[in-house]
Order: structure tokens, then C-alpha cells, then sequence
């Protein structure tokens, strides 16, 4: 937390590999100042090539979306909404009727024009029941020790098939030619750096601890107290993202989120794909016992 | 407030005209609640990541349903005593299944040399996995049955031996049917248990789909090829049967903006000309005696549908409107 100084969970030293203890992001966008040092610090520490520079129009973000080589995304979202208890518009300062300047030549002036500018630090979830990590068939991607999805980029052939059976559209396969073409690329939790010990890259440069590293269940406690206190403080649409009543039971990269999810991309039922396979298996072995009948049929009685 | 430079100015009139109109023409910046229409979701980005995909998966799709279901007709060939109908599919199963499939589907990787790694591990919740696995085995035993197949048809050993050879042909023969309607069918599997919405929101239509245009098209060809018999054309009707019923199914069984990318843009386009072709064409084509005419509007039907499907996971996954629709179901 803020003022922690070296005491907060983000710049100590842990053995959580170790000791194989879940661990997890918690990302607050209500203190997320959108400097993008988290993207930066991520960039430089995995070796992130870059994917072109491209000038997208929309606000402050010309990142895009999460891929395969962007592991962390700074969302700039513009709302018409107030921010908490803010005030907002002309303050009172001006006066439509009486008061100075041009303004009140405008007809339908609102004194009260709410609006907010919300930052949101997105990254590869994690998922408690991950639908890369099932999908894949060269045993690439596995669980590691603290609970996170790793992709080990030496086994992965680039079949895609990860691809589309993320729910949150994190993984995507390298395009050439960028370095490393080919194979399939996401977040890796700094797993290098936490087996040192170390803080991921992104969370260690935080400069407002918008994005927590801990301990999983400190840090669900943590975000519940959060929602709390933002609530009293006006913050009426605050709510945490961590779906666990779908079928992807929760995840370890979890956010605090003001307003809805679909404003930020983000599914708000999220399943893993593999809830699909029962029936889509029962209509494939209907079809090959079928197959096989009317083919004996057709040579029996059709000659 | 006011200034005299020329771009504070434009500003000024755009804001004056934001104010009054509600609206900017023209492109802009997206600002939610400000003069321009936003976008579903997050700047209309994609939610989930369409395919990336290219040319050789559907076409891997049709091969595979061909070898399959050809090693399907071969073992009812050989049942039933038809020698040399049974020696062409089981060439068309191995060349279709052993080479060309996997061919197709090294090529789609994004590191071909790295293909083995298919076989390091054996996820039975994984359909790629599986895939790999039903395809290794098809293999193995489609080559070994039409080897055998082939000795015992030229007479080249001496009975004994001759006889042995015509039951490892049997057996590798029946094998092949096996593993060949799973190969036919589970690429079904395969694009109906992901996140894209209109596939998996078709995951029960799409096996049946997959295996009985493996079926026709495996019968079709064998029909191309010479073999105008009773059993094929019997085949034949039944497999545009089933895709007209399928048809029929993917109109009255929609979703509205979650799989809209089956009836609307090109990808719509694709899968209703494949599925005419394999399905009322296929029929009306066979009734009018016209077989040859007909197998080729299936086969074309048949791959047309493939590509359509593999456009419309494309379309599907880049729209965020699908994937927060689906969701409601």
C-alpha cells in the first residue's frame, strides 16, 4: 500500500516459488496515474519486441490490446461520469446569464458536465482453470509453482489453437518479423524474476502501487477493503473483476474496475472452452457411428 | 479563451458545433460522451483473438474428411467383396491423410520444424491434442492397410503368407475406419470448443457437419474417379440429405449479434454457397442422374463451407458485440 515504503509487498524480497504460494496482480485503476511505465518496464525486462508505432486516435492509447508483444496494456477509458465526489464542469464560475465571456451565447449549457478519465492497467489473467493451458497440445504452457500460466517458448510449435481459447484474448502467435516469429507469446509473471525472489517488472515500478504483487488471498482481501472504502467515498460503480462463478473459478491478475466490464474489453461471463467439449465430442462420435452404418447399409442394399 | 491562431479557432468552431448538434462529421477522436459515436467495448477492439489461421487449415479440414471417411468406405468395400473400390479409397485415404494432412498442418505452423512436438504429451481435453494423436494413427494404419491391401490383391506371395496378409489388411483396414471418422469429424470438435462465439455456439452442428462432408466428398471422388456404383450414389444422397438438413438448422437456429458473422458479410456469404452446393444443388443434381455434376457441386460445396468457417471465426472473434452477446447464453 502507498507509504508502506519498503515494507509494501511490492518491493520486498519473497520466496513464494519457493514455498509455492499462490500469488497474484491486483490492479487499481482508481489510483493508475496512466504513465505506462508498467508496458516500459515490461518491454525492457522480457526482451518485448516492439510492434510498430501507430497512432490510434483513441485518447492517450496507442497501445491497443494485450498480444504477443504487449504483456501489459494501459487502457485510457473516457467516460461521461463523475469520478467520486468530484466536481465537475464550469464550477459555477461562470454564469449563463449574467456573467462574463462568450459563454452564454451557448444555448443548453450544462453547469454540471460530468466526465472522468479512468486508467487500467490490463494483463494476462492467469486463470484459476486456463483455457490456453488446456488447449495446448505440445505441452508448452504449464502451471507454475505460484499458481500462474507460463508458455515455455523453446516447446511451443505455433499451432494457434491457444490463440482462440483464451476468454480474454491475451495469447496471440508472433508475426514475423518480429524476433522470436512464430511461437505464442503472453505475460510470463516474471516467473524469471520471482524465482529469484524478485517482484515482477511491472508492480516493482508501480509509481502509485496501482499494480499490487502478493499473495493471493491478501490481495482479494486487499481489493474487497478497497471496493469498500471507494464506495464511501462516492465511488458508487466500483466493483472487483475476478470471475469466479464462471467456469474459469477466478484469476490470479484480478482488477478493481469502475463501471462495467465490457467498457474495458473485458468479458463479463468469461468460460473456458473446454465446458464445450462434452457435447461437441458426443456430436462427433454420433456422426462417425452414423457414418459407418450408412455406409455398410449403402454397400448391403445398394449393389 | 479566445485566440486568434488559426487551429484554436477550428477548435472553437468544432466545439461550438459539438454543442449544437450533438455531432462532428468527419473522423475524430473517439471520446465516450464526446461529439463521436463510440464503439462497443474498448474502442471496438476484439474481446477474444480471431484465428490466425491461414489457407491450409480448411483445406487440411477437407482433406482430412476425405482420407477419413475413405478408409470408412474402403472397410465397406472390402466387406462386401468390392476389391477394387476398396484398393482406390484406401490410395485416397493415404494420400490424403498420411501426406498431404499432415503436410497441410505443418505448414500452418508458426514453427514448422518444431511439428513433433504434437506428440510430446496426450491431453484427452485438448482437441488439438487429440487431433494429433487421430491423425498420427490414421496414418499408421492407412499405409500398413493399403501396403497389405495392395500385396494381397497381386497374388505376390505364396498363399499362406497370402492369407496372413489379407487379415493384417483387414485389421489395419477397419483401423483406419475408426480413426478416419474421428479424423473426419473432431476437427468439429476442434473450432467448436473455443472462445469465438459462433463456433461455439455451433458445436453440436459442426461435427455433423465436418463428418458428413468428409463422408460425401470421399464418395464423390470416388465417384470422379470411375466409380459410378449404387452404394456411392446412395451415399451421395444421403450426405446432401444431411447438409440440406444442416442448412435448414443454421437458419432457424441463430443467435442474433452473437454468430451474426454466419449470416451477414462475406463470411455468411461463404458458408450459405457452400452449404447450397452440398446440400439442395447436390440433391437436384443426383436426382436428374447427373452424378458426376453433382459430386463436383458437393466437393466444391464441401471446401467452400470449410473456408466459410474459418472466415466466420475471424469475423466472430473480432467483434465485441458477438462475445458480449454470447455470453447471454
Amino acid at each position: 500500500m502507498i507509504g508502506e515504503g519498503i515494507q509494501s509487498t511490492n518491493q520486498r524480497k519473497h520466496s513464494y516459488v519457493r514455498d509455492r504460494v499462490e500469488v497474484g496482480f491486483f490492479t487499481d485503476p482508481s489510483v493508475c496515474i496512466g504513465c505506462k511505465a508498467c508496458e516500459v518496464a515490461c518491454k525492457e525486462w522480457n526482451h518485448v519486441p516492439d510492434d510498430g508505432f501507430i497512432w490510434s486516435g483513441n485518447s492517450y492509447d496507442n497501445t491497443g490490446h494485450l498480444g504477443a508483444s504487449t504483456w501489459r496494456h494501459v487502457m485510457f477509458l473516457e467516460q461521461d461520469r463523475p469520478k467520486g465526489k468530484q466536481i465537475t464542469g464550469l464550477m459555477g464560475l461562470l454564469n449563463p446569464q449574467s456573467g462574463p465571456g462568450r459563454t452564454g451565447n451557448l444555448p443548453d449549457l450544462r453547469l454540471e458536465d460530468p466526465f472522468r478519465w479512468v486508467f487500467l492497467s490490463d494483463v494476462c489473467k492467469h486463470c484459476e482453470e486456463a483455457g490456453c493451458l488446456e488447449a495446448c497440445p505440445t505441452g508448452s504452457i504449464v502451471r507454475t509453482e505460484v499458481g500462474s500460466v507460463l508458455v515455455q517458448n523453446d516447446v511451443c510449435n505455433g499451432c494457434g489453437y491457444c490463440v482462440v481459447s483464451c476468454p480474454f484474448g491475451v495469447i496471440d502467435r508472433r508475426p514475423e518479423p518480429l524476433a522470436d516469429a512464430g511461437g505464442a507469446f503472453k505475460c510470463t509473471f516474471c516467473y524469471d524474476r520471482q524465482k529469484s525472489g524478485l517482484v515482477p517488472a511491472c508492480a516493482k515500478v508501480c509509481p502509485t502501487e496501482s499494480i499490487v504483487f502478493g499473495r493471493l488471498d491478501d490481495l482479494r482481501a486487499r481489493g474487497a477493503e478497497r471496493v469498500q472504502q471507494l464506495k464511501q467515498s462516492g465511488y458508487n460503480d466500483a466493483q472487483l473483476y475476478d470471475p469466479t462463478e464462471t467456469s474459469v473459478r477466478g484469476i490470479h491478475a484480478f482488477f478493481l474496475i469502475l463501471g462495467e466490464p465490457e467498457a474495458y474489453g473485458l468479458p463479463p461471463k468469461p468460460q473456458v472452452p473446454t465446458i464445450y467439449l462434452k457435447s461437441a465430442w458426443a456430436s462427433a462420435f454420433a456422426t462417425a457411428i452414423a457414418s459407418i452404418i450408412v455406409t455398410l447399409v449403402a454397400f448391403a442394399f445398394f449393389s | 479563451m479566445t485566440s486568434n491562431s488559426p487551429p484554436e479557432k477550428r477548435l472553437e468552431e468544432l466545439r461550438e458545433q459539438a454543442w449544437k448538434d450533438g455531432v462532428v462529421p468527419g473522423k475524430g477522436v473517439n471520446v465516450a460522451g464526446g461529439p463521436i459515436p463510440r464503439k462497443p467495448g474498448y474502442y471496438g477492439q476484439p474481446v477474444v483473438k480471431p484465428p490466425v489461421w491461414t489457407w491450409q487449415v480448411p483445406l487440411y479440414f477437407f482433406m482430412g474428411g476425405i482420407a477419413g471417411m475413405s478408409a470408412v468406405i474402403a472397410s465397406g468395400a472390402v466387406i462386401f467383396h468390392y476389391v477394387d473400390l476398396a484398393r482406390v479409397a484406401m490410395w485416397l485415404a493415404a494420400i490424403a491423410g498420411a501426406i498431404l494432412s499432415p503436410i497441410l498442418l505443418i505448414m500452418d505452423l508458426g514453427r514448422p520444424r518444431l511439428f513433433l512436438n504434437m506428440l510430446r504429451v496426450f491431453k484427452h481435453r485438448s482437441a488439438m491434442s487429440m487431433g494429433a494423436w487421430i491423425l498420427s494413427l490414421f496414418g499408421a494404419c492407412a499405409v500398413p492397410g493399403l501396403i497389405a491391401l495392395e500385396l494381397h490383391a497381386h497374388q505376390i506371395f505364396p498363399a499362406t503368407l497370402d492369407q496372413l496378409l489379407r487379415v493384417a489388411a483387414g485389421i489395419f483396414i477397419f483401423g483406419s475406419a475408426i480413426f478416419g471418422t474421428l479424423l473426419a469429424t473432431y476437427t468439429g470438435v476442434l473450432i467448436g470448443a473455443t472462445a469465438i462465439p459462433a463456433w461455439f455456439l455451433h458445436r453440436t452442428l459442426l461435427p455433423i457437419h465436418f463428418g458428413t462432408a468428409g463422408l460425401g466428398s470421399a464418395a464423390a471422388v470416388l465417384e470422379l474417379l470411375g466409380h459410378r456404383t449404387p452404394a456411392l450414389n446412395f451415399l451421395g444422397f444421403y450426405a446432401a440429405g444431411v447438409e440440406s438438413a444442416l442448412l435448414i438448422w443454421l437458419s432457424v437456429d441463430k443467435h442474433g449479434a452473437a454468430d451474426r458473422a454466419i449470416h451477414e458479410h462475406g463470411s455468411g456469404w461463404l458458408i450459405r454457397i457452400g452449404e447450397v452446393l452440398n446440400g439442395p444443388l447436390a440433391i437436384v443434381l443426383r436426382v436428374f442422374g447427373q452424378v458426376p455434376l453433382a459430386a463436383l457441386s458437393f466437393l466444391l460445396g464441401a471446401l467452400v463451407s470449410r473456408v466459410g468457417w474459418i472466415a466466420v471465426g475471424k469475423v466472430s472473434g473480432s467483434d465485441p458485440e458477438s462475445v458480449f452477446a454470447a455470453e447471454r447464453y
